[in-house]
């Protein structure tokens, strides 16, 4: 279990330059500078809020500490000092409570007039979101079905959400298991995932670039690491992306790689799907094109053919508590496997 | 709807534990200004509307579970509301001290805290309290950061300060002020070191509950900051705890009234005799022991004479609007009904959550008749004397 931190310092080197670029290298969850609706109509209260906070804080602070040291009276004997004792001229002292009550209703209405304007500006992406994606919360990884009305065009993937700069994208959110939260930072808020329940939310990324995403509602052991990536790129690049997923895997050429795929279907497919391949399980996640994914194990690894055998060989070693098994395969089979992995990669 | 329900029990959950403590300050605190609390009608007033308020913003919590626009605007709303009978106290205890003189005692020192410690915990729930800006920060560090304000700023500040007021009263002994400046120094350094940076924690987007998190998040040093604070204040905690030890074998004998406080409590000995009063002490203010240095009111309390209750179980009926004596009421005697019900209710409900309706309907009838049982009329009680005796 201990080794499992070791794995982790993968950030800095994962993400895309592009990514760096958008979101600071070192920031990936900040949200108080962000790339996209409604994430940016929301940073402007946040900040105004903060300003109010520290404000009042400061104002407090200082009348208390103004009042203790002025008026402080040293070396009295409690005991002793009776003449001490005064009323507290609640007129005047009355008037001050009035003045500063009146200061703090005027504040709290600002910015509850803000807080209802901000509200109706971030409830509906501006204009029509052309494309929806469902995304289905697991212990823990991300299900993601892009949705299109002609059937042939829907697919499924996993931890890794593609979308078009500048168009909105609505989102239709549940869980198979527990309560998680969708939390993209830099460019928008969070919304549950409730199993029972399908929740919208919706989303613009406004500059190209690759942002982490977290659930943000304990889910369990793992939820430390049920990390996403949103993938923000160019319509063009977005389009050629999903016509890429479309297509089924290639039959593996090796005698390496096909051992591997047999080995796939006896050992892996009860879970996992790769379309194509006679492999259609569906309690994990989707794996056709998954080397075209720049993560493994939701966020957690980085997509190396080392990180791969690792993952494959003993997940619960990398992330305790997965619902993953262990495999016992030989070492030639684990071999073999990650050969055929290593050909899903159409996209690259 | 799990949700809900937790947060409906939850949430005023919260004002009871923090209300107490505000009124141990608004008790305690103008005994250290030297004058009574400014505005003491208003804050009695702003407290019952935050207890009713607090029933009204349970769903501040679950804004982010898809529930509807209109019904999270009101829900807004009544969490931005609730901050005005806060400000109604914080102004209170601000005046007081502008007003009084203050005597920097232990107490006191927590009592001026608290009053800075509410103001953060306070501000930071009207942040979290605009929906949008929950949107993000719900979740986060930034939550964390604001319940150890609100439980740790506004319960334990105020209870310390109380503990070091009222530990004379109850134990007859005074706690060390040198071992209890310290201890104040280490609890309020460490609890700030380790929580008020926690808000940048959240800031910076870590999600609560995680157990690790990637090098370069950013939130390491933050992380450390607190870790350490929170190393100091729980040696200042154990510091308290020695003092309180200290204080229970070798502190100074205190006097009936160590802080010359004005209020019925310190009329008697340290600590008070079983009885309390030898007889029950009829008031003419709220400040007995301050009366003959006040302007306040007419008439002065009479601790000393009043009605004796002598006569087996007995208490004292007042007037409703002006508390004066007006009988004297037999109370009833220990009696087995009231766990008799209990014992049905928990037959009831637990049905109910299994199922068994036969026995629900059971428990429902058992608890009927255990509560006819308790409350039917007896002839013993039924006698209150007009005429208080005397003493």
């Amino acid at each position: 279990m201990r080794r499992t931190i070791r794995h982790i310092p993968l950030l800095g080197t994962a993400l895309a330059p592009a990514a760096a670029q958008a979101q600071g290298e070192n920031r990936p969850m900040w949200y108080l500078e962000t790339f996209g609706s409604p994430g940016n109509e929301i940073t402007p209260i946040l900040w105004g809020l903060l300003w109010l906070a520290i404000g009042v804080v400061v104002i407090i602070a200082a009348l208390v500490l103004a009042g203790v040291f002025l008026k402080t009276q040293r070396g009295v004997d409690m005991r002793r000092d009776q003449e001490a004792v005064s009323p507290p001229h609640d007129h005047s002292a009355l008037r001050w409570m009035y003045g500063g009550l009146f200061a703090t209703l005027a504040a709290l209405s600002v910015f509850v007039v803000w807080t209802m304007m901000t509200m109706a500006d971030i409830r509906q992406p501006d204009g029509e979101a052309p494309i929806t994606i469902a995304i289905t919360g697991h212990q823990w990884w991300w299900q993601v079905t892009y949705l299109s009305e002609d059937e042939s065009r829907i697919f499924e993937t996993a931890n890794e959400i593609h979308v078009p700069v500048g168009v909105p994208v609505k989102f239709r959110l549940t869980s198979a298991d527990v309560i998680h939260s969708f939390w993209v930072p830099a460019i928008a808020s969070k919304t549950d995932l409730i199993p029972g329940q399908e929740n919208t939310a919706w989303f613009r990324a406004d500059t190209p670039g690759v942002y982490r995403g977290q659930c943000a509602e304990y889910c369990g052991k793992q939820h430390a690491n049920m990390a996403l990536r949103v993938v923000a790129e160019s319509p063009e690049d977005f389009d050629a992306w999903w016509d890429m997923q479309l297509e089924p895997v290639e039959m593996p050429e090796t005698e390496v790689a096909k051992m591997g795929m047999e080995l796939f279907r006896l050992n892996c497919a009860a879970c996992h799907n790769i379309r194509g391949a006679m492999a259609g399980g569906e309690m994990g996640p989707d794996l056709s094109h998954l080397m075209e994914r720049t993560t493994l194990a939701s966020g957690m690894l980085p997509n190396t053919p080392g990180h791969l055998s690792g993952w494959i060989a003993n997940p619960d070693v990398i992330k305790p508590g997965t619902l993953m098994p262990r495999t016992d395969l030989s070492g030639p089979e684990l071999d073999a496997i990650r050969a055929f992995l290593l050909t899903l990669d159409q996209g690259a | 709807m799990w949700q809900h329900l937790f947060w409906i029990f939850a949430h005023p959950w919260v004002y009871i534990i923090v209300l107490p403590a505000m009124g141990m300050v608004s008790d305690a605190l103008p005994v250290f200004c030297r004058q009574p609390l400014v505005g003491y009608t208003l804050v009695v007033i702003a407290t019952i509307t935050t207890m009713i308020l607090g029933f009204g913003v349970w769903v501040h919590h679950m804004f982010a579970t898809g529930i509807p626009f209109m019904s999270l605007s009101f829900f807004s709303g009544a969490s931005f509301i609730i901050t005005i009978p806060s400000a109604v106290s914080v102004f209170a205890w601000i005046l007081t001290i502008w007003y009084g003189k203050p005597v920097v005692k232990v107490p006191f020192l927590y009592f001026a805290s608290f009053i800075v410690m509410f103001t953060i915990g306070g501000v930071s729930g009207v942040m979290t309290a605009s929906v949008p800006a929950d949107f993000q920060l719900h979740g986060t560090y930034f939550v964390v950061a604001h319940i150890h304000y609100v439980l740790i700023g506004i319960n334990l500040f105020g209870v310390l300060g109380a503990l070091y007021f009222w530990f004379p009263k109850m134990s007859g002994r005074m706690m060390s002020e040198r071992l209890g400046t310290w201890a104040f120094a280490f609890i309020f350094g460490g609890f700030n070191l380790a929580f008020l940076p926690m808000h940048w924690t959240g800031l910076m987007g870590m999600p609560r509950r995680v157990y690790t998190y990637p090098e370069g998040a950013g939130w390491g040093w933050v992380n450390m900051t607190t870790t350490v604070g929170s190393f100091l204040l729980a040696f200042g905690i154990l510091l308290v705890l020695v003092n309180v030890w200290h204080g229970l074998r070798r502190g100074k004998p205190a006097g009936d009234n160590p802080w010359d406080a004005p209020t019925l409590e310190w009329a008697v000995s340290s600590p008070p005799p079983p009885y309390n009063f030898a007889t029950a002490p009829v008031l003419a203010s709220r400040h007995p022991l301050w009366e003959d240095r006040l302007p306040e009111g007419s008439g002065r309390s009479s601790l000393h004479h009043g009605p004796l209750l002598d006569d087996g179980k007995e208490a004292m009926l007042t007037t409703v609007l002006d508390a004066e004596p007006d009988l004297v009421v037999k109370m009833p005697d220990d009696t087995l009904w009231p766990f008799l019900t209990t014992v049905a209710m928990t037959v009831f409900f637990g049905a109910l959550l299994l199922h068994l309706w036969t026995w629900a309907a059971a428990g429902l009838g058992a608890i009927l008749l255990c509560m006819l049982g308790w409350l039917w009329p007896r002839d013993d009680l039924a006698q209150t004397s007009k005429e208080a005796h005397h003493g």
